[in-house]
């Protein structure tokens, strides 16, 4: 575990020691921001939802951005194989990478809490069960992405290829839903299953039902185990 | 120790090393000298447990890397081809990650850090960015994380690779004095570069162990003939057409006349050295010798021997 610590560490570092986080975070927080406050005195409604709707979308390009150089970076300036000499576990770098992914967005989750402040000052009668598991949702759907733009990352050693791979992996699952009238009606309860929008719009609307947990922590499972798979395949190569 | 057993390693239908042994014991210095491609830096890759072996095995201080990649490597330190560091770190938070990964923290790590500090000559760097650093200081920093846990095997992956020739010197001397207690394999494709540092040397052609020993090992086994250049003045045909029958164990292998002198190359083996025989013709001759040198086959003679038999048949 210790491993998985230090990877992580170095890795969080790494963000803070670049410009990345900085930018990802004020790019962020600009999105989130104005899409948020544009519509939100208009509704006039004491909730947070068109920032839950517009989060995940800001998500589909940002979060394969942040994961893009996670693992591919390494392969790119050859540390791989520093790293993969050392008594390291392949599942324990993995993870410690995917968690520095996963606690840059909830930094970036973190700053939205300005508009949720907003609220609390000026709105009347708010749901704060709602916006706990609409944060909960978010939080999911992004650590979520960020497994497939892990696994994104492990199979290239170029970031740019990383990126546009985890983009169209991710559009797959976020999209899915919207083909749903198109498909045949004994494929429709897959799709409909498979579809992120699906599983997060229960979640946000109030709903913490075990189905749509264990459709995200399987689906993260699963990226993750590719990852793991795909490095350690080159090993073999 | 190092014991390598039928190592073979394809890459599709690529054979980049075959089938080859050997040994290395505590407390050598070996150097694994080859062109580049020659399988150098893939061997090494399968001893550190970075790829897997197409066939054979490898074992490190008695345990087999199949099985225990991770015990091995806790007690190997290697350092890649081309030294690679994260270049946004400092030298101290790079050296810091390499000895947490490896357990080394705290007390231990203070102590493990002025100890590689001082044998790698890291001070005035240590809190410099990595990618501020001339390329013989980077070479130091990877070495530096190589040794952070002080390892009894040290496999260094072209180590003076790319270095000035003031840099190759000192990182040799760190070398040479780090082989008293470890065991060190390292590789190159420029002998010069080995043939000081290393106690033996193996050389590996397309995939192969074309030869392995001391330095006066090799050179015994592989020397040829000892060719002498002379400069003769007052040289005539008569004289010269005696030289081979009145000197014995000599073949004269070209004769050419220069504007006042003649240029005579002759050839013979180790065992029958002519030249006291040869000083004794030129009097009785009244040649005037002008210059005699000879020179031996060297391990540079030998090594493009070795390595250019498979571009002579190709």
């Amino acid at each position: 575990m210790h491993n998985t610590r230090s990877i992580f560490q170095r890795e969080i570092r790494g963000f803070f020691n670049s410009p990345m986080a900085y930018i990802f975070l004020v790019i962020f927080s600009i999105f989130n921001g104005y899409f948020f406050t544009s519509t939100f005195f208009l509704y006039n409604q004491s909730d947070l939802r068109s920032l839950f709707s517009i989060v995940p979308m800001v998500y589909l390009i940002f979060v394969p951005a942040i994961s893009m150089g996670l693992i591919a970076r390494e392969n790119n300036i050859g540390t791989m194989e520093t790293i993969a000499t050392l008594p390291i576990k392949t599942h324990e770098f993995v993870l410690g990478k995917y968690f520095a992914a996963v606690v840059l967005i909830l930094l970036g989750l973190l700053a939205t809490i300005i508009h949720f402040i907003t609220l609390v000052k000026f709105g009347t009668k708010i749901d704060y069960g709602a916006l706990f598991t609409g944060y909960m949702g978010l939080a999911l759907v992004g650590s979520m992405y960020a497994s497939i733009g892990t696994f994104a990352s492990s199979i290239t050693d170029n970031q740019v290829i990383a990126f546009i791979i985890g983009v169209f992996i991710v559009l797959v699952f976020f999209l899915m839903g919207f083909f749903l009238p198109l498909v045949p009606s004994n494929l429709a309860g897959i799709v409909q299953y498979i579809s992120v929008d699906y599983h997060y719009s229960n979640i946000s609307r109030g709903v913490i039902d075990s189905r749509n947990i264990i459709y995200f922590l399987s689906v993260i499972g699963f990226f993750l185990i590719m990852t793991v798979q795909s490095l350690e395949s080159r090993r073999w190569s | 120790m190092i014991k390598v057993q039928d190592l073979t390693k394809n890459y599709g239908d690529v054979q980049a090393v075959k089938s080859i042994n050997f040994e290395i014991n505590d407390g050598e210095i070996v150097g694994f000298l080859g062109e580049n491609g020659a399988g150098k830096t893939t061997t090494l890759k399968m001893l550190t447990g970075y790829l897997v072996p197409t066939a054979g095995s490898v074992e490190i201080n008695d345990l087999n890397i199949n099985d225990s990649a991770l015990e091995i490597q806790k007690q190997i330190g290697y350092l890649p081809e081309l030294n690679p560091l994260y270049p946004e770190m400092s030298v101290y938070e790079y050296l810091e990650f390499i000895a947490r990964v490896r357990n080394i923290t705290g007390k231990n790590f203070r102590e493990a850090l002025s100890r590689v500090v001082e044998r790698c000559g890291l001070q005035g760097v240590v809190h410099k960015e990595v990618s501020s650093c001339s390329k013989g200081y980077k070479q130091r920093i990877g070495l530096a994380g190589s040794m952070i846990h002080d390892p009894k095997i040290l496999i260094l992956d072209e180590p003076v690779t790319g270095l000035d020739p003031n840099q190759i010197v000192e990182i040799r001397e760190l070398i040479k004095s780090l082989g008293r207690e470890k065991l060190v394999l390292m590789s190159s494709h420029i002998l010069q570069e080995i043939q000081a540092t290393v106690d033996r040397i193996m050389i590996i052609h397309q995939g192969e162990i074309v030869a392995n020993g001391t330095n006066d090992e090799l050179m015994s086994s592989f020397r040829g003939n000892t060719i002498l250049n002379l400069e003769i003045r007052n040289a005539n045909e008569n004289t010269l057409k005696d030289l081979p029958v009145a000197v014995p164990n000599i073949h004269v292998s070209n004769i050419e006349e220069k504007k006042d002198f003649h240029l005579i190359q002759l050839e013979y083996s180790q065992e029958f050295d002519p030249r006291e025989d040869l000083f004794n013709f030129a009097v009785n001759s009244s040649w005037v010798i002008l210059k005699m040198t000879p020179t031996t086959t060297d391990l540079e003679d030998i090594f493009r021997k070795l390595t250019m038999e498979g571009k002579a048949d190709a």
